[in-house]
């Protein structure tokens, strides 16, 4: 008990702001909801939607909705990441790979991706494979600039040292490539994990049936305010979760940063 | 092993025109010498260093590596002004990372580098990152790696250049120790008069750019050497005559065009 007291005292006095100002707004909202300084027919309470939630999660199909999402999303984001990390390493150590690419690269990372749904499905048909790709494709820019940008910032001076050393073409990746572009590549997928969600429920709105876009838009069709806020608090949630977890990730893999 | 310098000059091509950075340098170490490069900032010193470790190739002449014994392992090894170990890697994979090249086996590589890890009082740190590490801790790191390396001729560019006074003089008195068990040459590059006379066998006095030798010269005192010791009055008149010619190459550079 005396162990968690002290916790508590070692909490910033800026984490306790936070959490204030975030309770009183909470509360001001379910304040205007329960006194009707809004109309209730538009505007749920916190309550609501958290009592909601509870309820569609039991009885109603929220959880498979979450999941369809969550696997979409998951597989897009690895299937665009994956290769991002691969190509974007190479382009960065080689100016020949950089010099090829470089022009497909400028002309397809503006592009809104969304923009290429119509196509796609031309091309794959229509299921869940265009919507995969659609996520793939989102994800792949933005791990791929990153670690281009992360082999650019590894000081000259450490493919000096592995030179002199005599290190292989492998060693000089595993030791000092891959390590040293880690930090800034992370960003890029942080960015990657963000557009993947966009993503996933923007493809969702527009072709799915199932996933948490899809009940979003029906829940709108139907007029079911009640689960348009369920939906919109569960992509949230799910967007607060994956971030912690990659920052979780981040660290494990990124001992040596100096921020810790 | 030896280096043997011949003639070695280098010219780089940048926007503003040719940089003349070496002329003609040619010198030869001797088995586990102490040599001392010394110059005024912007003479070549650097340059000449990164020619010697093969990391950059002179515009004339070449580097000759005498005797070369073993052909596995590295000839020479560089420790550098700051920063040349690397953040991502702990402590005793950063002093094994010339082993590790040499593909020797992980257990092996960590008997070969324990002793001198205990040596430079880095036992307790093997599994520290280099940012949780004082820069003197992080320069031992640097040192030990190149002693371990196998490679008998070991090349340091201004190594103590960024640690205070102190960790200097002790450092200092490490690398002359090491050096002398491990039996490695060294071919040292400062711009620190004092620090080339404490450390050198043979002290090479270079022009300003572009960088020429002016002057070979053997320190004969014995050690140790600093301003209070034994030596104190060669040491002094030492350390006079040099800065009076390094005063000289560092005139000419700053000296009004005519």
């Amino acid at each position: 008990m005396t162990g968690m007291l002290k916790k508590l005292k070692e909490v910033k006095r800026e984490t306790w702001i936070s959490v204030l100002a975030a309770a009183f707004l909470l509360g001001m909202w379910e304040a205007a909801v329960d006194l009707n300084w809004v109309n209730s027919a538009f505007i749920v309470s916190p309550s609501t939607i958290v009592t909601a939630t509870v309820r569609l999660g039991r009885s109603g199909n929220l959880g498979e909705h979450v999941y369809t999402t969550l696997i979409r999303m998951i597989l897009g984001f690895l299937a665009g990441s994956i290769p991002g990390l691969i190509i974007g390493l190479a382009m960065g150590w080689s100016k020949t790979l950089r010099a090829i690419l470089d022009p497909v690269v400028s002309v397809v990372y503006p592009l809104p991706k969304i923009a290429l749904l119509p196509l796609i499905m031309l091309v794959v048909g229509i299921g869940e494979s265009p919507i995969i790709l659609l996520i793939a494709l989102g994800a792949f820019f933005p791990v791929l600039i990153n670690c281009i940008a992360g082999v650019n910032s590894i000081a000259p001076i450490y493919f000096d040292v592995a030179q002199n050393y005599g290190a292989s073409r492998f060693k000089t990746f595993t030791r000092v490539i891959l390590p040293g572009s880690l930090p800034v590549a992370l960003a890029g997928f942080r960015l990657a994990l963000g557009i993947s969600l966009l993503l996933t429920v923007v493809a969702e709105l527009t072709i799915a049936t199932k996933g948490i876009g899809a009940m979003l838009w029906l829940s709108w069709q139907t007029l079911r305010v009640e689960r348009i806020y369920v939906a919109i608090a569960v992509i949230a949630a799910l967007g607060l979760i994956l971030n912690w977890l990659l920052g979780i990730v981040s660290r494990r893999i990124v001992p040596w940063r100096e921020s810790q | 092993m030896k280096i043997d310098c011949r003639q070695i000059s280098k010219r780089f091509q940048t926007k503003n025109g040719i940089i003349h950075a070496l002329s003609n340098i040619s010198f030869k170490t001797n088995e586990q010498e102490f040599l001392c490069i010394l110059g005024p900032s912007g003479c070549g010193k650097t340059t000449l260093l990164r020619i010697i470790a093969g990391i950059l190739q002179p515009t004339e002449g070449k580097v000759i590596y005498e005797g070369v014994k073993d052909n596995n392992k590295p000839a020479t090894a560089l420790v550098f002004q700051e920063h040349g170990v690397f953040p991502w890697i702990n402590v005793i994979d950063n002093v094994c990372f010339g082993l590790e090249t040499q593909k020797i086996s992980r257990k092996d590589r960590y008997g070969m580098a324990m002793p001198l890890i205990e040596k430079m009082h880095l036992a307790g740190f093997t599994k520290n990152y280099p940012h949780q590490l004082s820069s003197g801790m992080k320069q031992r790191v640097g040192l030990a790696r190149a002693f371990v390396s196998g490679a008998e001729i070991l090349l340091m560019d201004e190594p103590f250049a960024s640690l205070d006074a102190q960790m200097r003089v002790i450092l200092q008195e490490e690398l002359l120790n090491i050096q002398r068990e491990y039996r490695k040459s060294v071919i040292y590059i400062t711009h620190d008069i004092e620090e080339a006379i404490t450390l050198a066998d043979r002290i090479i006095l270079m022009t300003a750019r572009p960088g020429q030798i002016k002057q070979e010269i053997n320190v004969n005192l014995s050690r140790p050497r600093n301003v209070n010791g034994e030596h104190a009055s060669e040491f002094i008149s030492m350390r006079n005559e040099i800065w009076r010619q390094i005063k000289e190459e560092v005139d000419k550079t700053t000296a009004p065009l005519s």
